[in-house]
């Protein structure tokens, strides 16, 4: 049959969505422990809150689902949320800026207009942002935070990319383009074209071999400070970004966290000023994040420092091993020898008092797997009941139903 | 069977790329009868090549009918496959090659009266840009591209010249060159790509049949240079436009129609005695002056009014009632409201479809639906909302609806099972071979006004005044 679903659209399957609200609880309660709070946002935003800051590029706002509203006459066009930071920015600004800062969670998806139709173009993130966060130590609380939360979902050989959008910055600018060539270079570096890289040449030789050394360098702190030496000549604003990168990734040392300089590989949004942490594991991007300091006064605020990141949920459940179904370990299959009104009324009594006690109880209406079930209680014509333990094999028949719920005991 | 295989159709263009077009074709020895500017009919045979066929399409609506695999091949403008591409970038049409004809480019441009020189100082003016265009997605590519902080978008049906700069503040429209927009009274700022006429294919076609007998026609008339997108500033010195003094806007601002509506509006105007210069079809001034001091009149199409009254950028306009319910029933909440009915310009909206086609009601197209004889409904309508709202009030399941932009009754039966179009007596769905098996509402010509500035204090004594002057003149 031809499927009816919208292109690029898909479906979570209850498999799919038991690993969605694995990654969410665990998500919540690791935010929640570091004082985190969980906020949402509206799926449907103007248009004009993205293109307002000049801080997404042309090629991510083309992608955007925008079109008009009931009101549309105005020409006011409305957008399926493309980007998760500038709507939390935005709820901030209008309902909290009374507190000086805000540490704020989101599970949320977002809408990407994607070509082929083959590709996902809802795609799911767990968000973190920390509105008045300062470098270094905000950059640091995050990296961390996620570092944990990655470590209690079981994923493995994660590998921590840093790079720093406000060095990538001063690194373009001191090439001496013009304003639009500027803009244009800096899109196509953080849509993550590192080849871009290749072709920057300025006129001076000194700055030339900074500019290399910079973005062929992969690799710790020790060897990154040996190797790149700043030009003579350099801006207070590159002297400026290096030292706050420096800053942040020694820190990252004494705290013993493993991580890999590689600023070419940077691969973010355009209101990024700051360090860049992304985060992969066996090659798969499954996160990152940067600092945005400019954004909120972009957005009419007073100026404040800011940081954030998003786990991508669709990477990190196809890489989840989650162990058995709860209801292998504990659930019931109540099942009735006849379909009289007398043993159906005995199926339900029997189902809520187990219920009452924690289990997880199915009524057997059309066939159900016994294999899905730990026990198999049969409601039999004379009102015993035959119970199976599908896990020891034993079978056993007693004749009362708090018999029944007394040997299947209690689920905490 | 062989010619069944290798049957092929081409999309030919109406309009600006029309006689070009049927020289070329005739000097290649691919001649279709009847494919000429007065042309009645859209269905056309290749004198020459009895398994090639043509239909004659709005330019627009080619690269859309080619990519869905409706024609083999077509002819038309780079603009309107940007268009298409520009927003459906995976669209199953590849372009072969450029044609030696076509020549000129979509540009955005200003009026000369906003004093503006360059797009720099365009720029550098902050404020919520409005722009005008019949081609929307590159109208929003370029306001992505130039990084505009807040706009809106204003596709039209035409005459894009017309609006800047009093109801918008840029216009992304084709012209053949600087000297033709110069005339209309505008500046270029940048050119975003050259209308040059190119030869398009399906996707699916080239992979399934031999086109090559038909394109290989073509080769001595091809021009083999890359003409792409390419967003090319145009540069002017600071302040080389002398400002003229900012006319104020006036008072009231009323739009008439041009094409049919014209003449019969221009009569009302002459019965109740407001003398225009040139609003007439033979002597047409896109902004006719009058002899009422607050009146400022502009000449729009009919089908782009109740969104320019809504968004206030008109008080009043003279449209159709048909153009009217089409907007009120995209946007329920919109301010603009009948204000007279003028009585002329009587048609009706009806719903047809082919003689053969073995239905007499919308009922019974709904059981051909139902019994699955027909999968998909196709309908092809100048009027997307009416359509919308009539399909799905009649739990018809599943449809598809073809915009078009006029002479849709062409897309019928080969593009579309359906018509829901406008009809003065019926005589043209006749010849047509069409039948109508529904009537949705009778239109008339109407005036229209935004409910909030008909009562904005400033200006309600010249509007009441408007309106009793051309009441006086209904007969």
């Amino acid at each position: 049959m031809e499927s009816r679903r919208c292109k690029g659209m898909r479906d979570l399957l209850p498999d799919d969505m038991r690993r969605f609200r694995y990654i969410e609880d665990t998500f919540r309660n690791c935010c929640v422990k570091w004082g985190y709070r969980e906020v949402r946002t509206p799926n449907l935003e103007y248009l004009h809150l993205f293109t307002a800051t000049g801080t997404l590029t042309p090629s991510k706002l083309g992608k955007a689902y925008s079109f008009l509203d009931w009101n549309g006459w105005s020409g006011e066009r409305v957008v399926l949320r493309p980007d998760g930071t500038i709507p939390i920015a935005r709820l901030y600004i209008e309902n909290l800026s009374q507190q000086e800062n805000a540490r704020l969670f989101y599970v949320t998806d977002i809408f990407a207009f994607e070509q082929t139709g083959k590709e996902n173009r809802e795609r799911w993130q767990c968000g973190v942002e920390f509105l008045g966060g300062a470098s270094p130590m905000a950059d640091v609380e995050l990296i961390l935070l996620a570092r944990e939360l990655l470590h209690n979902l079981g994923i493995g050989e994660v590998e921590l990319r840093l790079s720093h959008a406000g060095l990538a910055k001063a690194l373009v600018k001191e090439l001496g383009l013009n304003p639009r060539d500027e803009a244009e270079m800096l899109g196509r570096i953080l849509d993550g074209d590192w080849q871009t890289w290749r072709k920057a040449k300025s006129n001076n030789l000194e700055l030339d071999r900074f500019l290399a050394s910079v973005v062929n360098f992969k690799g710790k702190l020790t060897d990154f400070l040996k190797k790149v030496e700043l030009p003579s000549q350099a801006s207070a604003e590159l002297k400026s970004n290096l030292s706050d990168f420096t800053g942040i990734v020694r820190l990252l040392d004494d705290l013993k966290c493993d991580y890999w300089i590689d600023i070419a590989a940077i691969h973010g949004f355009e209101y990024y000023t700051g360090v860049c942490p992304q985060f992969f594991s066996r090659g798969e991007k499954i996160g990152g994040g940067g600092r945005y300091d400019e954004l909120l006064s972009l957005m009419g605020s007073r100026s404040m420092p800011a940081c954030g990141f998003a786990i991508y949920v669709d990477p990190v459940i196809k890489m989840l091993s989650l162990k058995e179904d709860a209801c292998r370990e504990s659930g019931v299959l109540v099942k009735a020898s006849e379909r009289t009104p007398e043993v159906m009324e005995v199926c339900f009594s029997l189902a809520q008092s187990l219920r009452n006690a924690g289990h997880i109880v199915e009524l057997d209406l059309a066939g159900g797997r016994v294999s899905d079930y730990r026990w198999v209680v049969s409601v039999l014509v004379e009102g015993s009941f035959a119970i199976i333990d599908r896990k020891s094999g034993k079978k056993r028949k007693v004749s009362s139903l708090t018999q029944v719920v007394g040997m299947l005991g209690g689920v905490d | 069977m062989a010619n069944q295989v290798n049957y092929i159709k081409l999309a030919l263009p109406k309009g600006r790329l029309l006689p070009a077009t049927a020289n070329l074709l005739a000097d290649v020895d691919l001649g279709f009868k009847g494919y000429t500017e007065r042309t009645r009919q859209y269905r056309l045979k290749s004198t020459n090549l009895p398994y090639l066929s043509a239909k004659i399409f709005r330019e627009k609506d080619i690269p859309v009918q080619v990519a869905i695999g409706n024609y083999d091949l077509g002819i038309c403008g780079l603009d309107w496959i940007e268009e298409l591409l520009l927003r459906y970038k995976a669209s199953a049409v590849v372009k072969i090659s450029a044609l030696n004809y076509g020549d000129g480019y979509v540009y955005a441009a200003v009026s000369y009266k906003s004093g503006i020189s360059n797009l720099d100082e365009f720029l550098a003016r902050q404020r919520n840009w409005r722009i005008v265009s019949e081609y929307p997605n590159l109208a929003e590519a370029f306001a992505l591209s130039v990084r505009l902080r807040r706009f809106r978008i204003f596709p039209v049906w035409g005459d894009a010249e017309v609006y800047p700069p009093e109801d918008a503040e840029i216009a992304i429209l084709e012209a053949k060159n600087r000297k033709e927009l110069e005339r209309e009274g505008l500046l270029p700022l940048m050119k975003l790509l050259p209308t040059k006429a190119m030869i398009i294919a399906s996707q699916k076609s080239l992979n399934s049949k031999d086109l090559a007998s038909v394109l290989n026609c073509f080769t001595s008339n091809l021009d083999n240079k890359e003409f792409s997108l390419s967003f090319e500033e145009l540069g002017r010195k600071k302040g080389s436009i002398e400002s003229p003094p900012r006319a104020e806007l006036k008072k009231v601002r009323l739009a008439l129609p041009d094409g049919h509506q014209l003449p019969p509006t221009a009569q009302l105007l002459k019965r109740v005695g407001l003398n225009l210069s040139h609003y007439s079809v033979e002597a047409l001034d896109y902004h006719p002056s009058v002899d009422l001091d607050w009146l400022d009149i502009k000449v729009i199409r009919p089908q782009d009014m109740p969104i320019q009254v809504a968004n206030g950028n008109f008080d009043l306009a003279i449209t159709g009632k048909d153009w009217l319910l089409d907007h009120v029933y995209r946007f329920p909440s919109s301010p603009v409201v009948e204000l007279l009915d003028l009585g002329f310009g009587k048609v009706k909206v009806v719903v047809a479809t082919t003689q053969e086609m073995p239905v007499s009601t919308i009922e019974e197209v709904k059981q051909l639906l139902q019994k699955g004889k027909l999968s998909t409904l196709r309908v092809a309508s100048e009027y997307i909302n009416i359509s919308d709202k009539y399909l799905c009030d009649h739990h018809i399941s599943p449809y598809k609806l073809i915009p078009t932009w006029g002479t849709s009754e062409a897309f019928l039966p080969e593009d579309a099972d359906l018509l829901i179009d406008n009809t003065q007596t019926g005589r043209t769905m006749a010849e047509h071979n069409l039948k109508i098996i529904d009537t949705l509402c009778e239109s008339t010509a109407c005036l229209i006004g935004n409910k909030e500035s008909i009562v904005s204090p400033d200006r309600k004594e010249e509007i009441d005044f408007l309106i009793q002057m051309l009441r006086g003149g209904l007969l």
